[in-house]
């Protein structure tokens, strides 16, 4: 639909079902359909593996639920470029797990060796605290995995005294103002929080009627209905694509309380290195 | 209405956003997700609110939730609040109220008067093949979603629901909700009309504060 000004606005049916979709979806289904709706529903499975136990790989369903006191979540190529920028140190941190997931737009396969630019998910842990857990999702989780996500990697931890904190990016087209978002200086943050989350948010909160969707909703959707704290700082940008303004754009999250003691201490040519590499690796 | 729980489903696409019922800064902070749940104890009435759309092929096992859901927490009687196309309509439905409902069997028995009471429109069955064979008709909502396979389940498994819909266009429906709203009050009485005029209630319903915006964000100053 578009509007008086032309800009194209998303209609979806209000019922929130395509006709041609339920036409398909009233016809019979014959045995024939259902294979392949089964196989690829198969395909469409998503599998956390944990190599928790020295290195050796683990189904999610084997292992025992583990305690987890701190959980970040960064979703997308900046905000996963943003942990490896100020926090992630090959020293302090290992690679405790990875999703392996397949969908119409990408596939993650098993191994943990990565480059900034591929599709990845990766857990990782805080050798010194082994209860501090940190995930790097940089894949597109399809809506239809986003809850298997969440029952998998939720499902192998302990919800006592557990924290989660989200990062995430998004257009800043998305960013419904009473201003033109020409004038809005971008990228900016904007934070949602659930009600059990009481510590001081880094940044102002989302208006209504702005909406979050996608697996970072999904990530605070699970923690407000199961009560956990946690936190989304969504940060609205104009490049979409690994961006060295948009990862500095998630800089005042250092001060918070749950970042502010795992910031590697580098300095600032080490930090110019790192971006000079991603500019590198982005140009590829 | 207070907001008692959520329906946390794996059929729906994930959304969150802030209280979209916000009235002043202490409570527009609270954080609602895709389909909430808020009760009138003294209407005895719950209202099951959905916010995004469903994800591929789990129509159906949305529809089983739905009904153990209903099933568990003893409620009487459903009320689904839908719409259709209006661009669909035959040449029937093109005559007078845009507003229709719907009973099943069960539902019928006990308020199927009250209905033609209100001089309320019952939705048109339409033709399964127009201009072939005129004397089969069969039920047809489109846009509505999964508004049929409820109806349908619903009138198999002997639940008492009545669908009240309205023939909308896309663009602002805001006036649609307005309509659909009244047309409930009218059988529900769930607010009373000060002037004597019962169906002018419009100005006692409230804007949600999350209407706003609706047609997009501000234009660029240097537009003009």
């Amino acid at each position: 639909m578009a509007t008086f000004f032309g800009e194209v606005v998303v209609a979806p049916s209000r019922a929130g079902v395509d006709d041609e979709e339920w036409a398909e979806e009233a016809r019979e289904e014959t045995p024939e359909d259902r294979e392949i709706r089964r196989e690829l529903e198969k395909k469409r499975e998503i599998d956390v593996l944990w190599t928790l136990k020295s290195g050796a790989s683990t189904e999610s369903s084997a292992a025992e639920p583990f305690v987890c006191s701190k959980f970040i979540v960064a979703i997308g190529h900046n905000a996963a470029a943003f942990l490896s920028s100020f926090i992630l140190d090959s020293v302090c941190w290992e690679v405790v797990g990875v999703v392996k997931l397949w969908n119409e737009w990408c596939r993650t396969s098993n191994t943990t060796k990565v480059l900034p630019t591929d599709s990845f998910c990766l857990f990782y842990r805080l050798i010194s605290d082994p209860t501090v857990l940190l995930c790097q999702c940089s894949c597109y989780v399809a809506e239809d995995q986003q809850f298997q996500w969440l029952e998998k990697v939720f499902g192998c931890m302990r919800k006592e005294s557990l924290q989660v904190t989200i990062l995430s990016t998004c257009p800043v087209a998305d960013y419904k103002t009473q201003e033109s978002t020409l004038t809005l200086p971008s990228p900016f943050l904007k934070a949602l929080k659930t009600k059990e989350f009481k510590e001081q948010v880094c940044c102002p909160l989302l208006e209504q009627p702005n909406i979050v969707r996608d697996l970072p909703a999904a990530v605070l959707s699970y923690c407000q209905v199961w009560q956990i704290p946690a936190v989304l700082y969504q940060c609205y940008t104009d490049v979409i694509k690994l961006d060295t303004v948009t990862i500095e754009a998630f800089k005042p999250l250092l001060s918070s309380k749950i970042l502010k003691s795992l910031v590697k201490n580098l300095n600032f040519h080490h930090k110019i290195a790192c971006f000079q590499e991603i500019r590198l690796l982005e140009n590829q | 209405m207070t907001k008692v729980g959520y329906f946390y489903t794996d059929c729906l696409v994930p959304m969150v956003g802030n209280n979209p019922y916000a009235t002043a800064e202490e409570n527009s902070m609270e954080l609602s997700i895709n389909a909430e749940v808020y009760s009138l104890p003294s209407e005895k009435l719950v209202v099951l609110q959905i916010r995004s759309p469903f994800i591929k092929n789990k129509y159906r096992p949305f529809c089983q939730t739905l009904f153990s859901w209903v099933k568990s927490s003893k409620c009487a009687r459903v009320i689904l609040l839908s719409s259709s196309h209006a661009y669909q309509r035959d040449d029937e439905q093109l005559l007078g109220t845009p507003l229709r409902y719907l009973l099943t069997p069960d539902l019928e028995k006990a308020v199927g008067g009250l209905m033609q009471d209100l001089n309320w429109k019952e939705m048109e069955k339409v033709a399964a093949y127009p201009g072939i064979n005129d004397t089969e008709k069969v039920l047809h909502i489109p846009g509505g979603g999964i508004t049929k396979l409820l109806f349908t389940e619903s009138c198999s498994r002997g639940i008492q629901m009545a669908v009240l819909l309205k023939f909308c266009s896309e663009g602002d429906n805001i006036p649609d909700a307005f309509a659909l709203v009244n047309y409930l009050n009218e059988w529900l009485q769930l607010i009373k009309s000060k002037s004597n005029n019962s169906t002018d209630t419009s100005s006692q319903w409230k804007i949600p504060s999350s209407w706003r915006l609706l047609f997009g964000n501000g234009l660029p100053p240097a537009l003009f």
